[in-house]
């Protein structure tokens, strides 16, 4: 999500007549969430810095937001965090790895966010791990969780980022020759104009739009 | 050595290799009689009637005895995720709806509870609509299994069972029909409740439904429970212990059937599951015929839960299956006329008659959409296959930023090598068939 967004339409190039062009709107919160963090979350915090000591240094935020928590790992300290998440702390599962491309994080622009479970303890958490578009390399968890095999060839397929240690990073979804990563935010839509009686309605990325 | 066009070989590094693509096999064997290796590499799909879809296995064979399976998916990919994104936040239920085509329902729900989640509504929906989600969810669970049960059995060559089973999914998909004005893809479940409330009397019918389905779910179990060719075929076949199934993130029937009573109704209620009483069904052999056993159990839990929500919806009647809430509930009660669905008249003659304000609002919401809060939410399902999860990203505005589903099948999908490999090539079937693996899911 961007720092800041102006207006109130996606329009670029075109007069925004809507009144709403001096709009201007800050968003992304940022920082760590103070504890108590409620719930469980307190008690997995703990016990993640008593398993790690290096906890300070690889876990750069904790953040609790709508009841779930996000622990933001230093990509370089990333399989060490899981390791330990699934031998120490039992979160025996991961349920694979999602992708967010936000372009104007400047140097963070590629985020992996792997949601962990434990069936021991009936818990869930989540990792955040971001790297740059310019070097969108991640280390795989695969060693860790096999599980997670096919979800990583998926987000490479679809964002690009390329997971290190990983058996076989290839396409999954798109044909192998495919040129681009479809999940970014600068990859297009694409889309069949219609025309209409003259009139050309444009693909759905071209389109003038609420934001 | 004579040409042959169906069986033209050619030197490698490994030997010769010879590509069969059809013609006459004794040609093929005389010439192959020749090398005493029997590595055969068989590709099978993605247009094969035993694949469940558009499944592509490459199987590597020693006689009949397959030594590696490789798995080919992608052949259903049409970027429903990334569609979404250049749709706003109601639009988006009728493209997750198309993701696993046999279960509509839960994907709807687990988009919606992340929407919801989101906008911090969670508290919010009115108890009707989440009754009548659970219902919905518990029907499509039935009509799901039955095509699980019907053809996998077809494909491990049982005919009868099919029939039975498609049978009773039919009764299933009528009621869907009824309720929704939609058999499959219903888009039904919106953020904020349900698109609109059951017809009249329809929980008699849904208990009519029960009665009806209970009985007719005997007629499988007795083709097919302790039957010995069934047995033969699925005891024993695609073993993936508890062990297999977490490293492998296997949630689900197969994960149940390994021994782990996991079920995210009981462990992480969503839409009041609390309130229902169903027991959670597990096996212990961690086979195919093990998974056979959950699902038929399965069934008759999913009925017990149908009925509670008929009992539970008849005390709320009346009651409202939307969020009160005017700036994210759609302003039409939506209505069936007799050209299916579509506005309620008394809507449209209030705002097109007596109020711009309300045409007004109506046209903003419908067009713009409602406003979702940046963030990222989670929200899970226990689905047919396992869990389902919708991971959705807000950057404030009227779309989507991000969404992400963790499709059970997708990743369930991942342990057919470990079923199959070093077992017989007939038994990849019974394997593959008791993930019940959809491939609009997979590839969505």
């Amino acid at each position: 999500m961007s720092q800041e967004q102006t207006g109130m339409f996606g329009a670029k190039g075109t007069g925004d007549t809507s009144g709403y062009g001096g709009l201007v709107r800050t968003s992304a919160t940022t920082g760590s969430t103070e504890r108590p963090f409620g719930g469980y979350f307190d008690q997995v915090a703990d016990d993640l810095e008593r398993a790690y000591p290096d906890f300070a240094d690889a876990i750069t935020r904790v953040v609790v937001d709508r009841g779930e928590l996000t622990l933001h790992v230093k990509k370089s300290r990333l399989v060490e965090v899981a390791r330990i998440l699934r031998d120490s702390l039992k979160f025996e599962m991961c349920m694979g790895v999602s992708g967010v491309h936000y372009p104007d994080r400047t140097g963070a622009e590629l985020v992996a966010l792997y949601p962990l479970l434990s069936l021991t303890k009936n818990q869930r958490v989540r990792l955040e791990v971001a790297t740059s578009e310019l070097d969108p390399h991640i280390p795989s968890v695969v060693e860790v969780w096999a599980g997670n095999n096919w979800h990583e060839r998926e987000t490479f397929d679809m964002f690009g980022i390329i997971f290190d240690g990983h058996p076989g990073l290839t396409r999954i979804l798109m044909p192998d020759d495919w040129d681009g990563h479809p999940q970014r935010k600068d990859y297009p839509l694409g889309g069949i104009a219609v025309e209409y009686k003259g009139a050309t309605t444009p693909a759905p990325s071209q389109r003038r739009s609420y934001r | 050595m004579t040409f042959d066009p169906y069986a033209t070989s050619r030197e490698t590094t490994e030997g010769t290799v010879f590509s069969v693509t059809g013609g006459d096999w004794d040609s093929l064997v005389s010439e192959i009689g020749e090398s005493k290796e029997e590595r055969i590499i068989v590709n099978m799909g993605p247009q094969h009637p035993s694949t469940h879809g558009v499944l592509r296995l490459v199987l590597e064979l020693e006689g009949e005895t397959v030594t590696e399976v490789r798995t080919g998916i992608g052949y259903l990919h049409t970027g429903i995720e990334k569609n979404i994104e250049f749709r706003n936040w109601t639009q988006a239920v009728t493209f997750a709806t198309r993701m696993d085509y046999l279960s509509p329902i839960f994907n709807e729900t687990a988009y919606c509870l992340a929407v919801e989640k989101l906008l911090g509504i969670t508290n919010d929906i009115p108890e009707r609509a989440s009754v009548i989600r659970v219902l919905m969810m518990e029907l499509n669970r039935i009509s799901s299994h039955m095509v699980a049960l019907g053809t996998g059995a077809l494909e491990l060559g049982a005919m009868g069972p099919m029939f039975f089973a498609f049978r009773d999914r039919e009764i299933v998909l009528d009621t869907f029909e009824e309720i929704t004005g939609l058999r499959m893809n219903m888009a039904y479940v919106r953020p904020g409740g349900v698109s609109q409330d059951l017809p009249a009397g329809m929980t008699t019918k849904i208990r009519d439904v029960v009665k009806s389905l209970r009985k007719n779910f005997e007629d499988n179990a007795k083709l097919l429970i302790g039957n010995t060719i069934w047995m033969k075929r699925t005891e024993g076949i695609g073993y993936l212990d508890l062990a297999g199934c977490t490293t492998l993130g296997i949630t689900g029937p197969v994960l149940r059937s390994a021994g782990l009573p996991w079920d995210l109704r009981k462990m992480q209620p969503y839409c009041g599951y609390e309130n229902y009483e169903f027991e959670v069904i597990t096996a212990d052999t961690a086979d195919v015929y093990g998974r056979f056993l959950v699902r038929m159990a399965e069934l008759e839990q999913s009925l017990r839960i149908i009925e509670q929500a008929a009992d539970k919806l008849d005390k709320l009647e009346g009651q409202p299956v939307m969020v009160a809430d005017k700036k994210i509930a759609w302003p039409a009660q939506l209505a069936l006329g007799a050209d299916g669905l579509g506005n309620s008249l008394d809507h449209i003659r209030e705002i097109m008659g007596s109020s711009m304000e309300s045409l007004i609002h109506h046209f903003k919401l419908v067009t713009e959409g409602f406003r979702v809060p940046a963030g990222q939410a989670y929200a899970v399902v226990e689905s047919p296959r396992g869990e389902l999860a919708a991971h959705v990203v807000s950057d404030g505005g009227t779309r989507p930023y991000r969404v992400h589903f963790r499709e059970p099948s997708f990743n369930n999908l991942q342990s057919t090598s470990a079923m199959s490999e070093g077992g017989m090539v007939a038994d990849i079937i019974g394997a593959v068939a008791s993930i019940d693996p959809v491939m609009g899911g997979v590839d969505r």
